[in-house]
């Protein structure tokens, strides 16, 4: 709830139309009647009508303002800790704010870690009992015993029972984790690059972002913008946010120009490598609203560690608002932003040759497409383009 | 088998025919060790060989821990400046970050575990508890030895030619288009010749444990340990020509043009791992199964009573071996399978956990009754047992593909694969050298400081690795040289234990000096009525050439 409003705050604020060019920070904000607009948009977060924003919000400025900048440019929503981005000192798995990342906590938490403890344990305890038991002092004539099928059979069958209770669960997660996006999904398109991602919105015009890693104070190098709290935790903070609407099923679909990248978002509960000449996908649902960061999770040259990802959750009605002023289209209504495709091996897959072909490569999930992945014609704002530094 | 003591007979005989009265006669210093024809010398420089890799490739993880220990870099500039003279760029920096994993790992598992375990103990071991007088093919044996050392060099050199980068998985395209420079071919070529080398060794472990048993050993008399190499070797047999082939694909396509890989040209980045996991999952068990052999020994001889289930302890290494080869995948959980293929991997994974399951119930079967004494090599043996339980039921979380989508490529598979390996491997091969030490070297170590070794290391590793899985699972991915400040607790801690280890290792090195020159006389069976297998029954050290005279086994 808390996010929530928050966010609310920061929509009401863009709104009131700050000329800030997305993602560049030091934007000199217009003198809007910030405090104004503020309260309104605070006490109806969930009634921002589609369409309404930035035309009623937006004064005569030829930029279009993005809905996600404060006052002085800085993203609207800020960090929190404990979710979205690990904690320091602690065990355990980060909080899941999607439907499978909830099932495969839970499937974690309830019933792996439970009887890998218990069978550690169980071991320990044997051997400790062993130790003391049958030490040379306690059993000075040692038994001749050297088998005894019976225990035998017992400790080869109990195993296999403890491992189909486990694989039921396992079996219904990877399921679910399969489900197909259905029709009405926002397609996202994550392509890596060494050492930055670019995105996609095929169904909302196409439109590209391209994120980098924001550096320290004491890295930049002048007119470089540097990270701020508010823009998240070290290494992990992005120059531009990627937007998700809250609710509505994602559709991920990776690739990647130039080395294996893997996109992960440990409170998604995904990871999906980004492969030169590959389409992956995968779908989710992302229940809350918020910040959610990942890091790249395929080693990819020098600065694999410094191409991070930050996704903005927001609700529907905010992300159609970032996507117009990101110079995108909302699909219209009724019509889905495209035929749910089937999962490549998933049920009900077998059409998905053919539907590749003709839905091109803007979305179909090609199996070992060998097309080249669409190249970026946005440079990356501080990275050399191509080469590894470290020759 | 009838005919099996042909070969070692007219072997002996051919000997006896030219040494006659001089049957222990000893070549001189360059013949004896520059042109080995003795199994226990190949042994011996195996040894010494893996000694040398593991302090190497040991430091190259101190570098990294010490990295580690805080956020931010901290020492990669100025290594990287050492390395290659004059300021180096962050870039330069961090692509040395990865070179050093890349050298960890290949190092620790081609140069160091792999020629302790089976070009050490199984050149040292094998023969002898099959009763033969030496390998079958002792000229190629020799090869086996040399090839690793022009191998060691090119993957010792390739730093100072930029280095590789690539991780020990040599991923295409990073490995291919991603990373010019002489430095990648130098570790693929040395990858080649470590490949050989351990072919040339399976061949000679497969051929003399089928062909040059004492009359009696039959299979089934077999020591663990030696089937357990028996099994490994043909993994190795089956799995390194797959490496071989994937790794110059890799080759051509950096230097010739090809496009094996290259999706540019109708290739497949995929299938690069595709080919190297079918190598890399049974090269996991190459690493542990010989462990399980020498942990088998150790167990049985200090409760003095029979190894418990022998026939089944000898199947589930082959069981182990058979479905190691058709798991490979779950290395891939994330590069976009098809549900099948990740159900698939998902079960026959799980599957592994059943025959290993029955080892480690049988070694504590064969403990339950027994007499028990616990001097160093069989402490080892039990926290072999212990650690090996703990990587392999994080095996069993990450086996679920459904679950590795979070925990790939994070510090979680990162604890898992220590706990196995490191922790796992590397107990069994200090409990083999502590058990097998007095019969090698003829003289005893010291009990307290192995004992000292033990318990330092032990809590070392477990303080350095078991943090590894909270980092994990607030999911810090592998193969950072920096990561976000909400990582810095566990690192510190892992970095601490990673001191107390080094400790550790040093009273290991301490131990091994001072019983080198100071120890005691071994006598030909240090450690009683339930040490049963043929190495007890030869003098400490064995005479040059053992067995002239056949031994017979009932």
């Amino acid at each position: 709830m808390k996010g929530l409003k928050r966010i609310a705050i920061a929509a009401g604020l863009a709104l009131a139309g700050l000329s800030t060019v997305a993602g560049h920070a030091a934007a000199p904000a217009a003198p809007a009647p910030a405090a104004a607009v503020k309260p309104q948009a605070a006490a109806e977060p969930g009634n921002v009508s589609n369409t309404a924003p930035t035309t009623a919000a937006a004064p005569a400025t030829a930029a279009p303002a993005s809905p996600l900048l404060a006052v002085d440019g800085a993203p609207g929503a800020t960090p929190t800790p404990g979710i979205g981005q690990p904690t320091d000192g602690v065990f355990g798995l980060q909080p899941q704010v999607t439907r499978n990342g909830e099932f495969a906590h839970w499937m974690h938490n309830a019933v792996l870690f439970p009887v890998i403890t218990i069978i550690s344990l169980f071991v320990l305890a044997l051997l400790v009992w062993v130790v003391v038991r049958y030490r040379a002092a306690a059993n000075p004539t040692p038994s001749k015993t050297s088998h005894n099928t019976f225990i035998e059979v017992i400790w080869t069958l109990l195993p296999v029972v403890i491992l189909v209770l486990i694989a039921v669960p396992s079996i219904g997660l990877l399921q679910a984790q399969f489900k197909p996006a259905p029709a009405g999904a926002v397609t996202l398109k994550a392509i890596g690059n060494q050492w930055y991602w670019t995105y996609q919105y095929p169904d909302h015009g196409g439109f590209e972002v391209t994120a980098n890693m924001l550096k320290e104070k004491d890295q930049v190098g002048a007119g470089e913008r540097a990270r701020t709290d508010r823009d998240g935790p070290r290494l992990l903070a992005t120059d531009n946010r990627i937007v998700l609407p809250v609710g509505v099923p994602i559709r991920l679909i990776t690739t990647a120009n130039d080395v294996i990248h893997s996109w992960a978002v440990p409170a998604f509960w995904i990871k999906l490598d980004a492969i030169p000449g590959r389409l992956n996908e995968t779908s989710f649902t992302i229940e809350k609203p918020g910040l959610y960061f990942g890091q790249c999770s395929e080693l990819c040259g020098a600065r694999h560690a410094f191409m991070p990802i930050a996704v903005e959750a927001v609700p529907p009605a905010q992300f159609a608002a970032w996507v117009r002023a990101k110079g995108g289209t909302m699909p219209a209504a009724g019509q889905p932003s495209g035929a749910a495709i089937p999962q490549p091996g998933a049920e009900g897959s077998t059409a998905k040759k053919d539907e590749a072909e003709t839905t091109a490569n803007l979305t179909g999930p090609v199996e070992n497409a060998t097309t080249a992945a669409t190249v970026s014609p946005q440079g990356a704002t501080n990275n050399p383009a191509t080469g590894n530094a470290g020759q | 088998m009838t005919d099996t003591a042909l070969t070692p007979s007219a072997f002996v005989a051919h000997e006896d025919h030219h040494h006659d009265s001089h049957a222990d006669h000893v070549p001189g210093f360059f013949a004896r060790w520059f042109m080995s024809t003795n199994h226990k010398d190949i042994g011996t420089m195996y040894l010494i060989f893996a000694i040398i890799a593991g302090i190497i490739g040991g430091s190259i993880s101190g570098l990294m821990r010490a990295e580690l220990m805080q956020p931010g870099i901290q020492y990669l500039g100025s290594w990287a400046s050492l390395l290659h003279g004059g300021p180096q760029s962050l870039d330069q920096s961090l692509h040395l970050w990865n070179v050093l994993i890349t050298a960890h790992g290949l190092i620790m598992v081609f140069f160091m575990v792999m020629p302790a375990m089976i070009g050490g103990f199984g050149n040292w071991f094998v023969p002898i508890m099959i009763g033969a007088p030496d390998m079958a093919f002792p000229r190629m044996n020799n090869i086996s030895f040399w090839l690793l050392i022009p191998s060691f060099t090119l993957l010792l050199a390739s730093p100072f030619f930029g280095g590789a980068g690539n991780g020990w998985t040599l991923y295409a395209p990073l490995s291919t288009y991603g990373e010019p420079g002489p430095s990648t071919d130098m570790a693929i070529l040395s990858l080649h010749l470590a490949g050989a080398s351990s072919i040339l060794g399976a061949i000679n472990f497969i051929t003399t444990i089928f062909n040059m048993r004492a009359p009696g050993m039959t299979l089934h008399k077999m020591p663990l340990f030696v089937w357990s190499v028996l099994v490994t070797a043909f993994l190795l047999l089956l799995a390194l020509p797959v490496l071989a082939a994937a790794i110059t694909m890799l080759l051509t396509d950096r230097n010739f043009g090809t496009t094996f890989f290259d999706p540019a040209g109708g290739g497949d980045p995929v299938l690069y791992q595709h080919l190297f996991w079918f190598f890399g999952h049974p090269e996991v068990y190459i690493m542990i199964l010989p462990g399980f052999g020498i942990v088998s020994q150790i167990i049985a001889t200090f409760s003095r009573k029979p190894v418990f289930g022998y026939l089944g302890m000898a199947y589930a290494m082959v069981a182990i071996g058979v479905v190691g080869f058709v798991v490979w995948a779950h290395h891939m959980f994330t590069t976009g399978l098809s549900v099948n293929t990740k159900m698939y991997f998902t079960a026959a994974t799980m599957v592994i956990a059943v025959p290993t399951g029955i080892k480690i119930f049988s070694w504590i079967a064969t403990m339950w009754g027994g007499s028990m004494r616990f001097p160093t090599p069989m402490v080892w043996a039990i926290g072999f047992i212990f650690m090996f339980t703990v990587g392999g039921v994080t095996g069993v979380v990450l086996a679920n593909g459904g679950i590795d989508d979070y925990m790939q490529d994070t510090y979680y598979v990162v604890a898992h694969f220590h706990y196995v390996l490191s922790l796992g491997a590397v107990f069994s091969l200090f409990a083999g050298f502590y058990y097998w030490f007095p019969k090698m070297s003829g003289k005893m170590y010291n009990e307290f400081l192995g004992q000292l070794h033990f318990w330092v290391f032990f809590a070392g590793v477990n303080v350095m690795f078991f943090p590894m899985h909270f980092l994990g699972l607030q999911g810090m991915p592998r193969r950072y040289p920096d990561y976000p400040d909400a990582f810095a607790h566990w690192n510190h801690v892992a970095t601490v234990g990673y001191m107390i280890m080094a400790a550790g290792m040093a009273i290991f090195f301490v131990n091994l000096i001072w019983s080198l020159i100071a120890g005691k006389k071994a006598e030909a069976n240090p450690w009683g009525a339930g040490a049963t297998t043929l190495e007890w029954t030869l003098s400490s050290p064995p005479p040059y050439h053992q067995f002239e005279t056949l031994p017979k086994i009932d």
